[in-house]
């Protein structure tokens, strides 16, 4: 029910009979759609899965670099009933996000104050453009040694890979967002009283919201990404040794359920960001669950 | 025109040889005003009325202070503005309102802004949404608002906050006829000084002659741009007016024909400028 009540919001409903059986008749090829997209979804993977594994028995490919679909399950329960050689899998689950949320954490802030803070103050951004620009075009995947060396193999190291990797998409949209304010919007605010600080707040920062928005989704990839090599190239915990590890000991099968573990937790982080996504921006339009 | 006023007078908005030259993208300047001398007095209502694109919007950003004359002087109560003040309200002439409020938060938006406690704020923008007929339409947002919905919120943005000069552009040029003659009434009544204050003092850019007569002292048209004061126009038509009404009057369509006929040669140069320019 409450399925078509969504589905519906976007035309209007005359309570008339035929009006009413030609909603409910959209309604309805509506839903149909939708199972049909998500019936071939499942088709695909279940194709993709059968393929992989009959190629790799009938030894079209080598099973020790491409693994299986059902040795990678295996291993995923096989670590999740007896844990991994370094501990319980939730607990290297546990490290490695924790890893990614404090270096996404920092990052974000950091590249949102900045970016705003440029996006300002002209001056500010005049100043360190340039500085910024050298920043962004270095491959910053390379500091990774350099913070395991500085900061040691615990945690630090690894937040502060994510911190490099997050804070550059970040602080470009938000300044960007920050200079494409509607210079009307801006006007108003200050006709009506706002002081500088106040139109930061609320003018600049709501409407360079849905700008920052954009670049967290692909930040939280980039905050994994940075935990997960920095774990890779030494660690006592984290999903990123067991990578290591694994490949260490030739487990192929080892390698790829990491993957697929490490895809799961993306895959988790990126539903609980669109969620607040939907709840931030009920102010804008196109948005069926539009406060109602 | 100085020569007249009695010392300790002083107008609510005074432009003196004004002139606004803007940069445009390609790096040529662009005169937008020019020497524009134009007179308000304390509680008058001056409508401005020219051909498109001459320079009006700019005219009042440059009295409201979020521009700075290229040239010459614009004065605020005798006082030579530069920055904004707290007693101008401006009504845009493009969307303003804030599309992430609420239509209520966007009314105590001012308020707000001005350190008034958030319940007061509130029960005075419930006022004013009344007013402007939008009471029930309080916890919506603007992008769920028809445009003379979204025009009359920043209506009530800006009356909300009790402006002494009050700079409108073009404001209710998205409004239907009905709409219209209600919310000028009702402009001429918070004009008026029905709160019990002197009246504010307004200047009115509109396109629409008619309404620029019924409401004003004064009509002021403006030259093709780069605009200045071509013609002041009084309107000697007795008050308290109702703006349906008053069309009726033979002094009405006298003043109309003459003001049409000083206008309609500026919109004929911007018409036949645009013309050149795009063959
Ligand atoms: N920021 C700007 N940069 C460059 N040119 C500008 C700028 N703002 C306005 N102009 C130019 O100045 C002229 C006057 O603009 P203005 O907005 O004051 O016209 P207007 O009289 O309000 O017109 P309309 O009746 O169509 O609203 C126009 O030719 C416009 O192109
Ligand atoms: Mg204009």
């Amino acid at each position: 029910m409450s399925l078509e009540s969504v589905e519906s919001v976007g035309a209007p409903i005359a309570p008339t009979a035929p009006a009413v059986g030609r909603a409910s008749a959209r309604a309805k090829a509506a839903r149909q759609r939708r199972l049909t997209v998500y019936a071939a979804r499942v088709l695909v993977l279940v194709v993709v899965l059968v393929a992989w594994e009959l190629m790799a028995r009938n030894g079209v490919i080598d099973p020790f670099y491409f693994s299986m679909p059902t040795r990678i399950w295996d291993q995923i329960v096989q670590w999740t009933l007896h844990g991994t050689p370094q501990g319980s899998l939730g607990e290297q689950i546990w490290y490695t996000l924790y890893e990614a949320l404090l270096g996404w954490v920092f990052g974000v802030a950091g590249g949102v104050v900045l970016g705003i803070g440029l996006g300002r103050v002209r001056f500010l951004a005049d100043v360190f453009s340039p500085y910024i620009k050298v920043l962004n075009a270095l491959p910053r995947i390379a500091l990774v040694p350099i913070f395991l060396i500085l900061f040691g193999l615990g945690p630090a190291s690894k937040v502060a890979s994510a911190v490099v990797l997050v804070f550059f998409p970040v602080f470009f949209n938000a300044f960007q967002g920050a200079r494409e304010v509607d210079r009307n919007l801006v006007a108003n605010a200050r006709i009506l009283g706002a002081s500088n600080r106040r139109v930061t707040l609320q003018v600049v920062i709501p409407s360079a919201t849905s700008w920052i928005f954009t670049s967290l989704h692909v930040s939280f990839g980039f905050a994994l990404i940075g935990a997960i090599v920095g774990e890779y190239l030494g660690a006592a915990k984290g999903i990123g040794l067991l990578v290591s590890m694994s490949q260490n000991t030739f487990n192929t099968a080892g390698v790829y359920a990491a993957m697929v573990i490490l895809a799961v937790v993306a895959l988790l982080a990126e539903g609980l960001l669109t969620f607040a996504e939907k709840r931030l921006f009920r102010w804008k339009p196109g948005d069926s669950g539009s406060g109602e | 025109m100085i020569s007249g006023t009695p010392p300790g007078h002083v107008p609510a908005i005074e432009l003196r040889g004004a002139s606004k030259v803007f940069r445009t993208p390609s790096g040529a300047s662009h005169t937008a005003v020019r020497d524009l001398g134009l007179t308000v007095e304390q509680g008058e209502f001056v409508a401005v009325v020219g051909p498109t694109g001459c320079g009006k919007s700019t005219t009042l950003t440059l009295v409201s202070g979020l521009e700075e004359p290229t040239e010459g002087e614009v004065l605020v109560g005798g006082e030579p503005v530069t920055g904004i003040r707290p007693e101008v309200g401006f009504v845009f002439q493009q969307d303003a309102v804030f599309p992430w409020r609420t239509v209520l938060s966007n009314v105590t938006a001012g308020p707000r802004f001005r350190g008034v406690p958030r319940a007061e704020a509130r029960e005075r923008a419930r006022d004013w949404l009344g007013r402007v007929g939008l009471a029930s339409f309080a916890d919506r947002y603007p992008h769920q608002l028809s445009g003379g919905q979204r025009k009359r919120v920043a209506l009530a943005q800006t009356f909300v906050c009790d402006p002494a000069i009050l700079l409108m552009d073009e404001p209710f040029s998205a409004l239907d006829v009905q709409t219209r003659a209600l919310m000028s009434d009702e402009l001429l009544e918070l004009w008026g000084g029905s709160h019990g204050g002197p009246a504010a003092s307004v200047v009115f850019v509109t396109h629409d002659l008619e309404e620029a007569i019924a409401l004003a002292d004064k009509v002021v048209v403006m030259t093709a741009g780069p605009a200045t004061v071509k013609q002041v126009f009084p309107v000697r038509l007795p008050r308290p007016r109702k703006v349906e009404a008053i069309r009726l009057e033979p002094e009405f369509v006298e003043i109309y024909r003459e003001i049409w006929s000083s206008l309609g040669e500026e919109v004929r140069i911007t018409r036949e400028r645009g013309a050149s320019r795009v063959a």
